[in-house]
């Protein structure tokens, strides 16, 4: 479904704030995969999802989704075939705009924009129907702006305008990380459910290793722009915080073995 | 002020508010300061102007005075989008550059239109009184730009030029390509200037490469006068507040040029005081009113 194949990314090129963010990644991922995507601060986990969605493109390697080389292809073409939710709630939505009006602009998502009305009466009936999934009671709000909503209302309804109309991939970068704790598990379970509903092929980054490890039924680890661990199926199952812990120090050692091999 | 002034200024309020709709879509809509306004404005006459002198229909010349704002307007928005030049600056180079243009346009600093139809004299032959010719003109055009912006802003593409100025990095993961937006969005302001400087010089018998200069302090003015007296809590709303901030602009000026203290009164160069000084009683007034409010 999505492959990367030897994909190198660079900030700064040349300067000395260069920084090696992704140190060619190889990655093929399975229609349908959900796959959660750990590791620490400036590992280049939102890198290589920037990357997949065409927020830059990478210096070499190509990315193909679906059988599709879309490595030259900009940000606004692979809407077509990605959606994404942002860790900051404000960035899914136009906060000035009403709920209906974002949900129409979603509804369109990598289609042709003419000069027919933007929200459609008849689209109405069927916002309310999807909004009536969230149980927020967001579907008596048809015409108040996003900006009154909060946080995790916004989000909730970010995740319904990306799936709405199902993606082929749909990524997803710390989206809960701004929530309180109580709504980011609403979230992450209405996460669950639409993926699971559309059977979309997914990536979740997280900092939270139980929800990596329960989420999802194959996990990558990144580490200085470099995939460290890559488990899934069996391997996945019944995996605990601690046994991740320490494959990552374990894989890390060996990193670090050859490391100082080569340079001795 | 006599009724005849008043007239006046709501007429230059209508055909300015053209403008100051155009205006609206770049600085508040598209989020886009853009100065090209006070090279295109000008542009729109002299385009005019030289059509009609040269035979061509005078409302075929509003049609090409409008294409020609919209491709000045392109021009700012392709060096900001394509060329990674701020877009003040852009705005700035392309008013500059607009400036040579008009003269060449007009091969001269202005040009008259004496003893050819303009699209007044065509209403006046319908039978409309002359003195009110330039009201009914100026009204229908304002009505009819307000109606299609309205309008417009509420079709597929017009929720998507109001997403851009919001939430760019939202409207793009949404499949919109924002540079076209900005560009087509910026053209249209532009065209909008253009067909607001073709009726100013058709009314007045002449265009003037000088006759834009601060068309954008005009146009914030009312702009920021129509927010405050009308509001803008809907895009309709805001656009119809944009309209009447114009007539309210003009109105305030030519009540201010009528002033007299004592042996003191406002010369026409003063202008420009009054209006910055408008400008920042529209600004400060919300914060004064909630003060007050709070006291
Ligand atoms: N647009 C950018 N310009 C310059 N450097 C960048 C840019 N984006 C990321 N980087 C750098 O690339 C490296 C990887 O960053 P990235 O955002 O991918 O990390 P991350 O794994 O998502 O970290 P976090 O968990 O903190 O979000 C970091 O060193 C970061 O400073
Ligand atoms: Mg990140």
């Amino acid at each position: 479904m999505i492959s990367l194949t030897d994909i190198i990314k660079y900030f700064h090129k040349g300067s000395v704030n260069e920084v090696f963010a992704l140190n060619s990644i190889n990655l093929e991922i399975s229609e349908g995969d959900f796959v959660s995507v750990i590791g620490s601060n400036g590992a280049g986990k939102s890198t290589l999802l920037n990357c997949i969605a065409g927020v830059f493109f990478p210096d070499s390697g190509s990315i193909r989704i679906g059988g599709t080389d879309v490595t030259g292809w900009p940000e606004y073409k692979r809407a077509r075939l990605i959606s994404r939710v942002f860790q900051d709630p404000l960035l899914g939505t136009c906060p000035s705009a009403t709920i209906e009006q974002n949900m129409a602009l979603a509804r369109l998502r990598g289609k042709k924009r003419g000069l027919g009305r933007g929200v459609k009466k008849s689209d109405r009936d069927y916002f309310r129907e999807q909004l009536q999934k969230l149980g927020l009671g967001l579907e008596d709000r048809l015409l108040d702006k996003v900006g009154l909503l909060s946080g995790g209302q916004r989000q909730a309804l970010t995740m319904l305008m990306a799936t709405m109309i199902r993606p082929e991939v749909l990524l997803l970068d710390e989206h809960i990380a701004a929530l309180d704790p109580k709504t980011a598990n609403q979230i992450l379970n209405l996460t669950q459910e639409i993926v699971s509903s559309i059977k979309v092929t997914t990536l979740m980054i997280t900092h939270n290793m139980k929800h990596a490890i329960s989420f999802g039924n194959r996990l990558i680890m990144l580490h200085q722009g470099r995939i460290l661990l890559d488990l899934r199926g069996k391997e996945k199952e019944g995996l605990t915080v601690k046994d991740l812990l320490t494959q990552f120090y374990q894989a890390q050692g060996e990193e670090l073995a050859m490391d100082s091999l080569l340079l001795s | 002020m006599t009724l005849y002034a008043a007239l006046g200024a709501v007429e230059q309020g209508l055909v300015y508010g053209i403008m100051v709709i155009g205006v609206y879509l770049t600085f508040r809509i598209l989020d886009f300061p853009d100065l090209t306004v006070d090279g295109s404005l000008p542009l729109g006459a002299s385009i005019s102007a030289v059509a009609i002198t040269s035979g061509v229909n005078p409302y075929l010349s509003l049609l090409l005075a409008l294409a020609g704002g919209f491709v000045a307007g392109m021009v700012t928005a392709l060096l900001n989008t394509k060329f990674k030049i701020l877009h003040l600056l852009a705005s700035i180079l392309t008013m500059i550059a607009l400036y040579s243009i008009n003269i060449r346009i007009m091969s001269g600093p202005n040009i008259a239109l004496l003893g050819v139809d303009t699209v007044f004299d065509s209403v006046i032959r319908l039978g409309v009184p002359s003195h009110l010719a330039g009201l009914i003109v100026f009204g229908l055009f304002a009505l009819l730009v307000l109606l299609c912006t309205i309008w417009f802003l509420s079709t597929e593409i017009g929720q998507a030029i109001l997403a851009t100025g919001d939430n760019p990095q939202m409207i793009r993961s949404l499949g919109v390509n924002t540079h076209t937006i900005i560009i087509l969005g910026v053209g249209l302001s532009n065209g909008l200037v253009a067909l607001s400087g073709a009726l100013v010089a058709q009314n007045q018998g002449a265009a003037d490469v000088g006759m834009g200069i601060g068309t954008i302090v005009a146009g914030l003015a009312s702009v920021i006068i129509g927010e405050t007296v009308f509001g803008c809590t809907t895009m309709a709303r805001a656009f119809i507040a944009a309209l009447l901030g114009s007539i309210v602009y003009r109105l305030a000026i030519a009540l201010a040029l009528g002033l007299e203290f004592g042996d003191f009164r406002f010369n026409p160069s003063d202008l420009n005081l009054i209006t910055a000084i408008l400008v920042i009683g529209a600004l400060i007034a919300p914060n004064l009113k909630k003060r007050l409010i709070q006291r």
